[in-house]
C-alpha cells in the first residue's frame, strides 16, 4: 500500500525529542536550519557549532557533525573549524544572550575579519534557559527576573540592535532580521537562512540571519500571545528587512 | 634562537598547522615567529581579538583535526582557562606555551614560576588535569614542545609548556629535528561526518550520571598518564645527604649550586621533575626512604613544594627557598641556603 507524507521530519534532524516548552521558536529553527543542510545535499559536508543557553541541546537533535562552545564563544570556535576546512559548511547557531552579552567580542571580530561563515541568531528579549533575566534585546518597561518593575534605560541601557551594530563593518556581507510571527514568516526565514548559507559556499564571507523569537514561558504569555508580542512589540524595536546586502550572484562552486 | 621562536619552531617540526595567539610580554616573539612560519608551510596564523577567542579559535581547529597551539603569558594564560576547562572536558588535545610571568594581577613581565598550581592543578573550573611539561634550557624547549603535541594525541588532553621570561628570552643553539609529516584529522574529529553518522564534540551532559560516568573515565585516563608519563631528571644524588629539587630555570641555576656545593666536599644532589604533571613522585619517594634532607628552591612563594611534601610523606624534613615576584635567585644566593640546609643534615 503507497502512502503519501504531506510533512515528515526531515533527514538533517536525528530521532530526538526536543526539550523546548510549549510555543518556543527554536522547534522550527532548528528544523529550518536541519532542513536546509539536507536539501542542500550537505549533511556529509557540515560542521554546526551550538551555543550555550536554550539550543545548548542541538546537538542531539542535528543529524550532522555539531560541536558544544564555550557561553559566547561559538563564532571563534566556527572561526577555528571553518579555517581548518575552508570547504565545508560552518555556521554558529546563537541566542542573544550568548551573541549579544557575554560573545559580544567574539561576533564583532569574526564578523569584522570576514570570516567566511553563517550565523543564525535567536532572539528572544530574554536569557531563556535560565528563567527568563534581563538580555541586552530585552524590551524597555519589559518585566524580567532581574528586572521586576520593567527595563529601565537609566539603569539597564537600552535594546542592543545586533545587525545595526555589524552593519558598519566592511567584512559583512548580508544581515537581514526577520519575525518569527506566523506560518508565512517561518518560509521567509528559510530563504533568509538559504542565502546565508548560500553566500558562504560561494565564499563571500560574513553573515547572519536575525530571528525575533517567541518564548512564551519566560515572557508570561500563552504561545499565541508571543507571536502577537513578537509582531507588534519586538518588531517596531527590531525592524525586521535586510540590513545590508552586498552579496553577488556568483554560481556557488562544488562544495 | 631566541627560546619563543624555538618553541614555535618545534610546533611547526611536530605538524602544527594552527596557531592562533594574542600579544603579551615576554612571549611576543613566539606570536610574531608564528605569524611568518606557520603560512609558510601551509597554516593558519590568526591574531586572535582576546585570549578568550584565541584559546577557542584553538579549540575549534582541535576538534576540525588539526594540531592546534596557541601561547601567552600569565595573565593570559588566566583568560584562556574557561578554554582549556572545555578542550579537557571535550578530551581535544592541544597545545598551550606559558611563559610565566610574575604575578598577582598584571604583576611584573620579569620571570616567575608562580603559575606552578595553575598549571598542574587543571587551572579552570571542573575535575581535570593538564599534561605540564618544564623545560630547563632551550633544547628541552624544543624537544619537550615537540612531545607535548605527541602526548596531547596521545591521550586527547591539552599539555602546557611552563616555561618563564628567561626560557623566552635567552638566545641558544638547537638541534632541530625534521618535520614531522602533518598527520590527517583523526576519526573523531568533525571533518563533515560523510555518509555515517554525526559525530558530536561536547562535555555538556544532562541525563543523570552521564556527567559522573565522563569523569570517572577522564579519572581513569589521568591514572594511565600518572603510570606512563612522569619525566624527571637526577643529578647526583645517589650519595647525596641533601637534595635540592627544582624545575624550569630555577633547577638550572640550582645545579651550579650543587656543583659548588660538591666542590666543598657537601654531598649534595638535584632532583629535576621535567613533567610537572604526572608529578615523579615515585622516584622522589624512592629517594626520601634513603634518610635525606630535602630544599625546594622555586621562584614563587612555595607551590611545588608541597608534591614534593606529598612525595617525601614525612620520611625526611623539606624546607623551602622561593623568590616571588619576578626574583631570580643567582647560584650564590641559592649555595648559601644549600650550606646551611645541609649542617642540618649532619646533625
Amino acid at each position: 500500500m503507497s502512502q503519501t507524507y504531506l510533512f515528515k521530519r526531515t533527514e538533517g534532524l536525528q530521532d530526538a525529542p526536543t526539550s523546548f516548552c510549549p510555543g518556543c521558536g527554536h522547534g522550527i529553527l532548528l528544523r529550518l536550519v536541519a532542513e536546509l543542510v539536507w536539501e542542500l545535499g550537505l549533511r556529509g559536508r557540515t560542521v554546526g557549532v551550538a551555543p550555550v543557553g536554550c539550543a545548548v541541546t542541538a546537538y542531539d537533535y542535528w543529524n550532522f557533525d555539531v560541536t558544544e562552545a564555550a557561553h559566547g564563544r561559538a563564532p571563534a570556535v566556527a572561526t577555528g573549524i571553518k579555517r581548518v576546512h575552508p570547504d565545508r559548511l560552518v555556521f554558529t547557531y546563537q541566542g542573544d544572550g550568548d551573541l549579544a552579552a557575554i560573545g559580544t567580542a567574539e561576533i564583532v571580530h569574526a564578523a569584522n575579519r570576514g570570516e567566511n561563515l553563517t550565523t543564525v541568531f535567536v532572539n528572544n528579549a530574554v536569557y531563556g534557559m535560565t528563567r527568563g533575566q534581563m538580555a541586552p534585546t530585552t524590551m524597555l518597561g519589559q518585566k524580567t527576573t532581574t528586572t521586576a518593575a520593567g527595563r529601565d534605560p537609566r539603569q539597564h541601557g537600552y535594546p542592543l540592535r545586533v545587525c545595526e551594530m555589524l552593519a558598519g563593518l566592511d567584512g559583512v556581507v548580508y544581515l537581514e532580521r526577520l519575525a518569527l510571527s506566523d506560518p508565512a514568516s517561518v518560509r521567509r526565514i528559510k530563504a533568509a537562512i538559504r542565502k546565508g548559507f548560500e553566500c558562504q559556499l560561494s565564499g563571500q564571507g560574513f553573515s547572519l540571519i536575525e530571528v525575533l523569537s517567541p518564548c512564551p514561558v519566560n515572557w508570561n504569555l500563552s504561545p499565541v500571545d508571543s507571536l502577537t508580542y513578537v509582531r507588534e512589540v519586538m518588531s517596531p524595536v527590531f525592524p525586521p528587512g535586510v540590513i545590508k546586502d552586498r552579496t553577488c550572484q556568483k554560481p556557488a562552486p562544488g562544495v | 634562537m631566541s627560546g619563543n621562536e624555538v618553541a614555535g619552531e618545534a610546533a611547526v617540526a611536530a605538524g602544527c598547522r594552527f596557531y592562533a595567539g594574542y600579544p603579551i610580554t615576554p612571549q611576543n616573539q613566539l606570536t610574531e615567529y608564528m605569524s611568518r612560519r606557520v603560512p609558510e608551510v601551509g597554516g593558519v596564523f590568526i591574531q586572535a581579538e582576546s585570549e578568550l577567542a584565541a584559546i577557542n579559535m584553538v579549540f575549534g581547529a582541535a576538534a576540525a583535526g588539526a594540531r592546534a597551539m596557541t601561547s601567552s603569558s600569565s595573565p593570559g594564560i588566566s583568560l584562556k582557562q574557561e578554554g582549556i576547562s572545555y578542550l579537557a572536558g571535550c578530551e581535544l588535545p592541544a597545545v598551550i606555551v606559558n611563559m610565566n610571568r610574575a604575578g598577582p594581577g598584571l604583576g611584573d613581565v620579569t620571570p616567575s614560576q608562580a603559575d606552578y598550581f595553575q598549571s598542574t592543578r587543571g587551572g579552570g573550573h571542573g575535575d581535570y588535569r593538564t599534561i605540564t611539561l618544564g623545560p630547563q634550557n632551550l633544547q628541552e624547549l624544543y624537544d619537550l614542545t615537540y612531545l607535548a603535541f605527541e602526548l596531547a594525541d596521545r591521550y586527547r588532553n591539552p599539555a602546557l609548556i611552563l616555561g618563564d621570561g628567561i626560557l623566552a628570552q635567552v638566545m641558544e643553539p638547537v638541534r632541530l629535528k625534521p618535520l614531522r609529516r602533518v598527520r590527517p584529522a583523526p576519526a573523531w574529529a568533525l571533518t563533515g561526518c560523510g555518509d555515517g553518522p554525526p559525530r558530536k564534540i561536547l562535555s555538556l551532559f544532562l541525563k543523570p550520571g552521564v556527567a559522573e560516568a565522563h569523569n570517572w573515565r577522564l579519572a581513569a585516563k589521568y591514572r594511565r598518564i600518572e603510570v606512563r608519563e612522569q619525566r624527571w631528571d637526577e643529578f647526583q644524588v645517589e650519595d647525596a645527604k641533601l637534595v635540592v629539587a627544582a624545575f624550569g630555570s630555577s633547577a638550572r641555576i640550582a645545579r651550579a649550586s650543587v656543583q659548588a656545593a660538591r666542590e666543598e666536599g657537601l654531598a649534595v644532589g638535584l632532583f629535576r621533575p621535567v613533567s610537572l604533571w604526572p608529578f615523579p613522585y615515585q622516584p622522589l619517594r624512592r629517594l626520601a626512604e634513603g634518610r635525606r634532607r630535602f630544599l625546594v628552591v622555586e621562584m614563587n612563594l612555595g607551590q611545588m613544594v608541597e608534591d614534593v611534601r606529598l612525595a617525601v610523606e614525612n620520611r625526611g624534613p623539606v624546607s623551602f627557598y622561593g623568590r616571588p615576584g619576578g626574583g631570580v635567585p643567582t647560584p650564590e644566593e641559592i649555595l648559601k641556603v644549600i650550606r646551611k640546609t645541609y649542617r642540618g643534615a649532619e646533625r
